[in-house]
């Protein structure tokens, strides 16, 4: 759609007087900024709403109001929610991630595995973690393990389906080609099985990452004195429902944040990935 | 003296997912010569690639012996190299690195000796300056360029190639041929050649065996007897039409005579 109006622009550009050009450079601005201009717009409904039909703050404060909220948390505050927050969700994923592979890695390489350990991990996933974190807390106490294990909980079953699916999507002619070269069964996953599950890791990984800002919040609700959910859980409780709002959107941009952070990791260190190769 | 292949009474049975059995092939015994090459044509499922997968070792027969140099095959060798049906490259790794591959994948390591040998074959599939082009950025048939090799680098004796062109456009896969005819030329080698193309196993082969239906058994051993090398007026010519039109009847036939 982009390039479409931006071919239109350069042949009006050439033919027609400047009015027109400069009609259709709001219409390419327009299109190129939909996203934030839909936003924006949302916001000043929002705000309006809020003021001509007079809602209480604490049913919906108004966008202005949840800024200023934000703004009366000092930064200090914030940073050390931030941390808190971070801390256990960015653990959460790492050590998930190093579960997560070699554990489908062993699925892969064995049936045996694959049939007796996939049960047990869709069990894990469909139980609900909310239920479980409150008996993870009495059972390991109130420290960052238990946080990080629940996160860890909620955010492996997506990275160990990403990881398996991958590596069983490798061509089977490239197993051949290992296989008649003998190589050893660590080089095909090395070499072959795991480098093609990049594209299907990276998927799994963006699932993973918002989910352990969940896992971290779910902790932070159950038992914190610390951390952007207890910030949340806490103004609320007390009523403050601008500053609820406040901490609520500060978390979504950390999760916003965390996705992007992915995306990035991936065009920076496997460009190809992100382009399925033509084959024909 | 034991010849330099042999498929000496090889029957092939596959188990399906639900029990029953599948006859693959039956009884094919044929015998192939140093740098002798020999393409095989047939409808599909009639156990073509079965025979390649016997001799690269990839597969054990259920009865029958395959020999190499005259010994049985029983795993992978070097002396052996495939190019499969789809060229199968590492999106992850350039040309180059894609062609030293197999020695990676084999030992761990490359010497400058084989990145040096890589080059050459990249050179001689007419690749020379793609070297560091990775393989989303190449067309099919220069993709299977480089399959071909990515084969030759290990310098095997035999080359196995599983319909290496079909997925290949008309031109491209004539262009291939004579190609490959070339390189054969340059570096001769035992070819086992599977294909579906008639026309091709004509043009490129020194003998072509026909194969029935499933289950797969040899129906003729055809010498094409045509002058080398052989260039696109090889097809003009009379005998090639008369050798194209033999295995089209022998394939067809059976559908129409009863």
């Amino acid at each position: 759609m982009n390039t479409q109006v931006k071919s239109e622009t350069l042949s009006t550009d050439r033919t027609m007087p400047p009015e027109h050009s400069l009609r259709s450079s709001v219409a390419l601005l327009l299109s190129r900024q939909a996203p934030l201009l839909t936003l924006l717009s949302f916001l000043l409904a929002w705000e309006f709403g809020c003021r001509l039909g007079a809602v209480p703050e604490y049913l919906l404060p108004a966008p202005s109001v949840i800024l200023a909220a934000f703004t009366d948390v000092e930064a200090v505050r914030w940073l050390g929610h931030l941390w808190s927050t971070l801390r256990v969700a960015l653990l959460g994923f790492l050590i998930s991630i190093a579960v997560s592979l070699p554990l489908a890695v062993g699925m892969v390489r064995s049936r045996y595995l694959s049939r007796t350990l996939y049960p047990a991990l869709v069990v894990i996933q469909s139980t609900p973690i909310v239920a479980v974190a409150p008996l993870i807390i009495v059972i390991l106490g109130t420290g960052d393990a238990p946080r990080i294990l629940i996160t860890c909980l909620i955010s492996f079953f997506p990275i160990v389906v990403a990881a398996t699916t991958g590596m069983m999507s490798t061509p089977p002619e490239l197993i051949e080609l290992s296989r008649s070269l003998k190589a050893r069964p660590s080089r095909e996953i090395w070499q072959i099985r795991l480098p093609y599950a990049v594209p299907h890791l990276f998927s799994g990984f963006k699932v993973a990452i918002t989910l352990s800002i969940i896992g971290a919040v779910v902790a932070e609700f159950v038992a914190a004195e610390q951390g952007l959910g207890y910030f949340v859980q806490f103004s609320t409780s007390y009523f403050k429902i601008p500053q609820a709002f406040a901490g609520l959107f500060f978390l979504s941009a950390v999760s916003l944040v965390l996705f992007k952070l992915v995306q990035f990791v991936q065009k920076r260190l496997f460009p190809w990935s992100l382009s399925e190769p033509k084959q024909h | 003296m034991k010849p330099y292949v042999s498929f000496e009474q090889i029957s092939q049975v596959f188990s399906r997912p639900d029990g029953s059995s599948l006859m693959a092939l039956k009884d094919v015994s044929f015998d192939i010569g140093r740098h002798e090459f020999v393409a095989v044509v047939g409808p599909s499922g009639c156990g073509k690639s079965t025979l390649l997968r016997l001799l690269s070792g990839l597969l054990r027969p259920t009865r029958g012996q395959v020999t190499l140099f005259g010994q049985p095959v029983t795993e992978p060798r070097d002396e052996v190299g495939i190019v499969f049906q789809k060229p199968t490259l590492l999106p992850w790794l350039n040309a180059l690195e894609n062609v030293v591959f197999p020695v990676r994948h084999k030992t761990g390591r490359v010497s400058r000796a084989d990145y040096e040998r890589a080059r050459e074959l990249i050179e001689m599939v007419g690749l020379g300056d793609f070297c560091d082009r990775m393989p989303g950025e190449l067309s099919g048939g220069m993709q299977q360029r480089l399959g071909i090799a990515r084969a030759l680098l290990l310098d095997p004796e035999v080359l196995l190639m599983d319909e290496p062109f079909s997925a290949l456009d008309a031109l491209s896969r004539e262009e291939m041929g004579f190609e490959l005819l070339r390189i054969w030329n340059e570096r001769p080698k035992t070819v086992l050649f599977i294909t579906h193309s008639i026309t091709e196993a004509v043009l490129l082969s020194d003998r072509v065996l026909v194969m029935s239906e499933r289950p797969g058994t040899l129906v003729e051993n055809i010498e094409i007897d045509l002058p080398r090398p052989r260039t696109a007026a090889s097809i003009q010519e009379e005998r090639f039409h008369e050798y194209s039109s033999q295995i089209r009847d022998l394939i067809y036939r059976p559908h129409y005579a009863a």
